[in-house]
């Protein structure tokens, strides 16, 4: 127990670091990723057909491969194409790629579960389709849309512990290193788990509270 | 007659695919008309109403609103639909915004109206309808005869030339479509051109200039609504109007 003690008062403060990049990661490939989702989304469900299917093929090819592939092919295989990019940078452009597929296909789910008669009351009106989407569709679908984005943020918490592969020292990239410095894998792990316990727990809290937050008055029949 | 027609509609077809909806459909309306369409499931009265208001582009005849040929090429069909005020079965109210936020956005992104004037006409018309102290709900706290007038005001506030309704009370408990039904006669009263899909006979009779009838996706017979009740000219429609009537009387006797 004493070891044990003596062992976490050494590895917490390399974690709390680690840490910090991992919120880092997490949130700069959210925002790209959602910067990316949101027009491949629109596009997916309003653009011309061949747009839809070019689109589709980039969300397939991000949803069919590994994570660790796209990151490799982007760290690794870039640098051949001219484009050398530094470790953070790639790791960000990866999993903002990588989340803006799936973000796309989440906000493509919402967007179609808007009745078709919200759209044809606001053509009715004289909005514009463009008018429409912004003003009538987005928003409903930007609310129907939180839940699963909250499953991706939390995902995308746990996804970033593959930028130890490329020797980024985020929380997992610390773990590994702290592993080997102590010779005590186990303990280490399933300290750096709790680690990632309580973030995901905070995160899953933050988002509900913004869910309820933007809840539609009469709408939702959940119970409080 | 010597006015100019407010809506000419010569030759309409209009098919989805293989389908032929519209076959040949004519009709035209002067200012201050309420015409009452009727007509069987399928006929395509709904979908009459939504080449009007260019929703879905006629295959092919023409329209014309206030003299301009509205099915013309190059005409901007955002603005013929602001002229042209449409009110749904099932409502349709924008589920995230509220009763005077409905009424709002129109006058705020189409009619490009500032926050304040908007906010104050909106008022006037939810109080056209009778819904002021509604103003603040969602559509999902109010009861269906408030939507449907929530959905009238919205219409309204665009300023239309000319008001289509379609089935406007049909998606509604039987006690709360009188309240629909008084805000329309009203409209009528102060002179709204207006085409009504419904089959509430009791509003033909009282509020009509004409009654149409249509089947097959096309006219069958029009006329004042005392002419199409009692002596029709055609067999078809005799037939047709009893039917409906009688399942008029029949719900309000229960
Ligand atoms: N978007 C569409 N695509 C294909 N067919 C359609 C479409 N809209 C309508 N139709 C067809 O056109 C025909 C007429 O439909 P419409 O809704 O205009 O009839 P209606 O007279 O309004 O009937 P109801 O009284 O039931 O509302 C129907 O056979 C319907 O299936
Ligand atoms: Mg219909």
């Amino acid at each position: 127990m004493q070891d044990f003690l003596e062992l976490l008062r050494n590895v917490v403060p390399s974690l709390l670091q680690g840490a910090v990049i991992t919120l880092q990661i997490a949130g700069v490939s959210l925002l790209l990723g959602g910067a990316i989702g949101l027009p491949l989304g629109i596009g997916r469900v309003y653009g011309p057909p061949w747009l839809q299917r070019v689109l589709g093929a980039y969300i397939t090819l991000f949803q069919g491969t590994p994570l660790l592939i796209q990151l490799f092919l982007v760290y690794y295989g870039l640098p051949d194409l001219g484009l050398t990019l530094g470790r953070l940078t790639a790791a960000y452009i990866t999993l903002g790629l990588n989340s803006g597929a799936y973000q796309a296909e989440y906000l493509r789910g919402a967007l179609q579960s808007v009745s078709e008669g919200q759209m044809t009351a606001a053509r009715a009106i004289g909005m514009s389709k463009a008018q429409a989407i912004r003003s009538i569709i987005l928003p409903q679908a930007l609310r129907l849309v939180l839940p699963a984005w909250s499953n991706e943020a939390i995902a995308m918490l746990k996804n970033t512990a593959v930028v130890f592969a490329i020797a980024i020292l985020d929380m997992m990239g610390q773990a590994k290193a702290l592993a080997s410095d102590y010779f005590a894998p186990i303990p280490i792990y399933m300290i750096v788990a709790v680690f990632y316990i309580v973030l995901v727990g905070v995160a899953y809290l933050l988002l509900r509270q913004v869910e309820r937050r933007v809840q539609i008055p009469g709408l939702t029949s959940e119970a409080e | 007659m010597t006015t100019e027609p407010i809506l000419r509609i010569e030759d309409l077809y209009k098919s989805f695919g293989e389908t032929q909806v519209l076959k040949g459909f004519s009709l035209t309306i002067q200012p201050q008309e309420v015409v009452v369409l009727v007509g069987p499931s399928g006929s395509g009265k709904s979908t009459l109403l939504r080449c009007i208001n260019l929703l879905h582009p006629p295959t092919a005849g023409r329209v014309w609103l206030d003299a301009q040929e509205i099915t013309a090429p190059g005409v901007d069909q955002d603005k013929v639909r602001q002229r042209i005020g449409m009110v749904f079965q099932d409502f349709n109210l924008f589920t995230h915004l509220t009763a005077l936020g409905n009424v709002m956005i129109g006058l705020t992104k189409v009619r490009k109206m500032h926050k304040k004037e908007a906010h104050d006409l909106a008022m006037l018309e939810l109080e056209r309808v009778g819904l002021v102290d509604r103003a603040d709900h969602y559509p999902a706290q109010l009861s269906g005869g408030q939507k449907q007038r929530v959905a009238i005001a919205r219409a309204l506030g665009m300023d239309p030339h000319i008001m289509l309704f379609d089935e406007p009370t049909s998606a509604l408990d039987p006690e709360l479509t009188g309240e629909v039904l008084e805000v329309m006669q009203q409209l009528a009263k102060e002179g709204m051109t207006m085409i009504v899909v419904s089959h509430e006979m009791g509003f033909a009779r009282q509020v009509a200039s004409r009654v149409v009838f249509m089947e097959n996706g096309v006219v069958v017979e029009e006329g004042p609504p005392n002419q199409m009740f009692t002596q029709p000219k055609s067999e078809r429609t005799r037939a047709f109007l009893r039917k409906i009537t009688d399942l008029d009387d029949g719900g309000e006797r229960q």
